[in-house]
Parts: C-alpha cells; sequence; structure tokens
C-alpha cells in the first residue's frame, strides 16, 4: 500500500512503514522532516552517513552495518551515536532509500 | 582445445559441471572442477540434524559421485585467481589455465568476525548449526541439555538462508514439547533486523506463529562481542542478551580465496551483474550462488536458478553474443514452523513472498506463506530432489527459472 505524505512544501509517496518508495522524491527538507520524526536532529556529520547511503543504493549495492562502518565515513560506535537504536534501519528512512530487509 | 574451469564442486559448482558437460561439445571443451572437500554437504539438512530429525548420512555423500563423466575433478586447495593472465593457481603450486572461469567457491561462517565468540565455549555452550560439526556437536549438546536460556541469534546480514535460524527457533519448540521439556526452556531470538519478519506480507501473515510458540524477539541487534565467560551477547547500543545455550550464525563471509586474489567486497564475495552472472571483474570470469555479491537469497534455491541462467549465458558468450539479462532474483523456500508443518515462499528481486498456490494456479497442491502438513512433507521430498535431480541438472518440472506471478495474491508491491 502507497501512502502520500506532505513534508513541508513537499507530497511524496511512502510504504506503510513510512519508507520513501521512490529516491526521486527526497530533498534535504524532507529529510530533515523525516529525522524530526524520528526525534534526530540533522549535522553535517548525520548528512554525510545519508549522501554515503543514498550514493550505494544508486549503485545498487546491499547495505548492512559493517559496509557502514567501512565506508571510513563512521565507525560503527559513531553510527550508534548518530542514529541511536537501530541505526541503519533510522538512517535510510531519513536517506528516502528502502528499508534494509531479509526475504520474509 | 578450450578450458573451463569451474571452481568449487557445492551445490552451484557441481550443477554447473552438469549443465555445462551436457552443453558442451566434449571435442571443443575441457571442463575440469576443483574443491579441497571430498564430500559434498546436503546443506539444508543442517537444521534437521540438531534436532536427530535426519542422521549424519542424510546430508553427506562423496562429491565424485555426481561429477558428471567427461569433467575432470581436481581435490585441491585454491590459492588464488589470476585474472591478467587467466590463470587459477593451486595450494601445490599447480597452475591451471583457462579460457572460462566460473567462481562458485561459496560462503562460509567466519566466527574469527565477532570478538569472543571463538574461545573455549565454543561448541560447548555457543554453537553455529551452518557447519556439519556445529550441527552435529550441537546435536550431542541438546540431547543431554536439562533446559534454561536458549538463544537463537544472526549476527549479521547477508546469512546463507536467511530463513533458517527462525526455522531453527521452531523446530526447537516442537522438540522440547515433544521431550516434554518446553517449560524448562525459554526461546529469545535475536536479529539486527526489524523483527523475526520483515516484509509486510509475511509479517501480516506469519506474526502469530511467535506468539503461539512463545518465541521472544529482540530486533536491532547488532553484535559488538560474545562475553562467553558469563554467558552473554553485548551490542553496540550497549544492550545485553544472557544465554544458557547460544546458537549463533556467525557472520558470514565468502572464500579467503577471493580476497588473495586481489578482489570481492568486504565480506569476500565476488562483484557480479544481477541479471547475466557475469562478473565485473573480468569478462570471461563469472559467478554463481552464494559466492556472489548477488542482493538476493544466499540459498540453494537462488543457485539453482542461476544455473539455468548461467547455462545460457556460458553459451552465448562462446559464441559472441549478447548475454541475457534474464535473472530476475527467484527464490523458493520450505520455511520449517515445526509439529510437522511447513511454510513455502516464491519471490524474486521485486516480488515480496505472497498467498497463493503453487506450483499449479488455483490448484496447489503447495499452499504460498500459509501452514501445512503438504508443504512439510515438500520439504522432506526435497531431499530426494536435491540428490537425485538438482545437482544433477535435471529440470525440476512445472517449475521455472523466471518467477511465475499466476497463482499469487499480489496486489500492490513495495519492497
Amino acid at each position: 500500500m502507497v501512502i502520500e505524505k506532505t513534508y513541508g512544501e513537499l507530497c511524496v509517496t511512502c510504504n506503510e512503514q513510512g519508507y520513501l518508495t521512490d529516491l526521486n522524491q527526497w530533498t534535504k527538507e524532507v529529510g530533515t522532516e523525516i529525522a524530526k520524526e524520528e526525534g534526530i536532529e540533522m549535522t553535517d556529520k548525520h548528512w554525510e552517513v545519508v549522501n554515503y547511503l543514498q550514493d550505494q543504493c544508486r549503485k545498487e549495492v546491499p547495505l548492512s552495518i559493517r559496509k557502514v562502518g567501512k565506508s571510513g565515513v563512521v565507525s560503527i560506535k559513531e553510527f550508534y551515536q548518530l542514529f541511536p537504536k537501530g541505526p541503519l534501519k533510522i538512517s535510510s528512512r531519513i536517506a528516502g532509500i528502502p528499508k534494509p530487509v531479509s526475504c520474509i | 582445445m578450450k578450458e573451463l574451469l569451474i571452481l568449487g564442486a557445492g551445490t552451484s559448482g557441481t550443477m554447473m559441471a552438469n549443465h555445462l558437460r551436457k552443453a558442451l561439445p566434449k571435442k571443443e571443451w575441457n571442463l575440469t572442477i576443483v574443491d579441497q572437500e571430498e564430500t559434498h554437504y546436503y546443506q539444508p539438512g543442517f537444521l534437521f540434524l540438531p534436532f536427530d530429525l535426519y542422521k549424519s548420512k542424510d546430508v553427506k555423500k562423496k562429491i565424485e559421485k555426481f561429477i558428471p563423466k567427461g569433467v575432470h575433478l581436481i581435490q585441491e586447495k585454491i590459492d588464488r585467481i589470476d585474472k591478467d593472465n587467466d590463470i587459477v593457481v593451486l595450494k601445490n603450486k599447480d597452475l591451471l589455465k583457462y579460457d572460462i572461469l566460473i567462481i562458485a567457491t561459496g560462503t562460509n561462517i567466519a566466527p574469527q568476525e565477532i570478538e569472543g565468540m571463538l574461545g573455549e565455549h565454543w561448541h560447548k555452550s555457543v554453537f553455529d548449526f551452518y557447519t556439519y560439526e556445529g550441527a552435529k556437536n550441537l546435536r550431542n549438546k541438546l540431547r543431554t541439555w536439562e533446559g534454561g536460556k536458549l538463544v537463537v541469534h544472526i549476527s549479521e546480514m547477508p546469512i546463507k538462508c536467511p530463513v533458517a535460524p527462525l526455522e531453527f527457533a521452531f523446530l526447537a519448540d516442537s522438540y522440547f514439547i515433544n521431550k516434554g521439556m518446553r517449560d524448562k526452556v525459554d526461546i529469545t531470538f535475536v536479529t539486527p533486523m526489524s523483527g523475526a519478519f520483515t516484509k509486510p506480507k509475511a509479517t501480516e501473515a506469519l506474526e502469530y506463529l511467535l506468539e503461539q510458540k512463545n518465541i521472544k524477539v529482540i530486533p536491532d541487534f547488532n553484535i559488538e562481542h560474545v562475553d562467553g565467560e558469563n554467558k552473554k551477547i553485548v551490542d553496540y547500543a550497549e544492550e545485553e542478551v544472557e544465554y544458557d545455550l547460544l546458537v549463533t550464525v556467525p557472520t558470514n563471509m565468502g572464500d579467503d580465496m577471493i580476497e588473495r586474489s586481489g578482489f570481492g567486497d568486504e565480506l569476500n564475495y565476488v562483484p557480479t551483474d544481477k541479471n547475466t552472472l557475469q562478473t565485473t571483474v573480468k569478462d570471461n570470469i563469472f559467478a554463481i550462488g552464494d559466492a556472489t555479491n548477488l542482493p538476493a537469497s544466499k540459498a540453494g534455491s537462488v543457485a539453482h536458478f542461476e544455473a539455468e541462467i548461467l547455462t545460457e549465458n556460458i553459451k552465448r558468450y562462446i559464441e559472441g553474443k549478447e548475454l541475457k539479462k534474464e535473472f530476475d532474483g527467484h527464490s523458493n523456500c520450505f520455511i520449517e514452523t515445526g509439529h510437522g508443518k511447513a511454510l513455502l515462499i516464491d519471490f524474486n528481486y521485486t516480488q515480496e513472498p505472497v498467498k497463493g498456490t503453487f506450483p499449479f494456479p488455483g490448484v496447489g497442491p503447495l499452499s504460498l506463506l500459509k501452514e501445512t502438513h503438504m508443504n512439510h512433507m515438500g520439504k522432506l521430498a526435497f531431499k530426494w530432489i536435491y540428490w537425485n535431480m538438482l545437482i544433477k541438472g535435471k529440470h525440476i518440472p512445472f517449475v521455472s527459472a523466471k518467477m511465475d506471478t499466476a497463482g499469487k495474491q499480489i496486489k500492490e508491491t513495495i519492497n
């Protein structure tokens, strides 16, 4: 099921779990608003991680906590500090990319 | 004569040897396959071994039994691939020159990647069941275990067969009920994902199973280390889970040989085109199964569907034709839920598992995303299919390499 959500001036489509269905609809404003819903105030370091995730997603590279930890952008510890409790899940939502999933 | 070389004689490599010996003329192509092991394991059986549902002989056979005539089998360790010179170097220093190379060296557990996972407690109170030794040692442990906190745990994704740990938890519930000691065992499922189920339709259809079987789920747990002395696992957010018996799926990694060869990602998986199965390493190198970095399940079923498409693409490559971009990530797996029942799921890169019937639309006899006894019979029958049809490269009737949408309740799917 697709849900339409308005963030600031922009209307975007999300899935039931609040993840954007089309990365092309993403703007920094949308990211900022989603971050607020997650209780996160974005800093330059947060954006650096978000940009890295989007870049990997466009290249169709599957993401994992380890991958982010080895990216040179942040260590796993820092990743947790930036996006506490489920960092990949939360940062993916802010970045407008699909939620990391298993096969079921 | 031209040389086609396959590295690895597991599920993928053996299937490719069988397919290609039929597809390529013997007068033009020599086929060689290399593996360091002498035993071919039926890896889906590792799930049943700990619960005494399968015996050792059900999961082990000689590799050579499944390599067809006309394919040369070399049992030796592989040192590395020299891609610039089209040569594979073996550990005994022998050099194998190839025109076409297929990498099928699979995935191994890498418990050394998690601090404290290996140690005196390994295979005493901390077990894996993704290896024959792990599954057998765990069986011996379970036979005499008196109960306590059983923690079933996934270290990090991706892993070979992502649902096997959940099946393990379901079968453990059944096993301890049958032994009359379920009240003495707490079962907790600990996962780095957002839940035991992560996709909307599966969550909706299957969430009840966890409650019914009294399995507690701890999601979003990314392990940092194992504290073997105090019997607990600790994650990066400093959350702790105590265990008496830890059944873990360690980090999964591709073969070290990939790293020695100078390519592969941070987990030693080979960068591979997800639709053609040609690697991005070099045009004459292809990869199949769980050795690849494909965003599909690292399961034998995926390898089976890949094998049909890879065979076609090898023929096209030899003829100088454009490769078919046909592989759609098709996967099809039975999921044991205990008490003689199982689920069946059928999905691909973009289509999540949904309800329906399989393989005949509207008829079945198997039901998708629903617990039935018939599905369990299907899973048991699969062992025979594996040894007698699948790895020998015989086509399984009515099941196509590309996923079929008929018979599935598909509305709108967002992954």
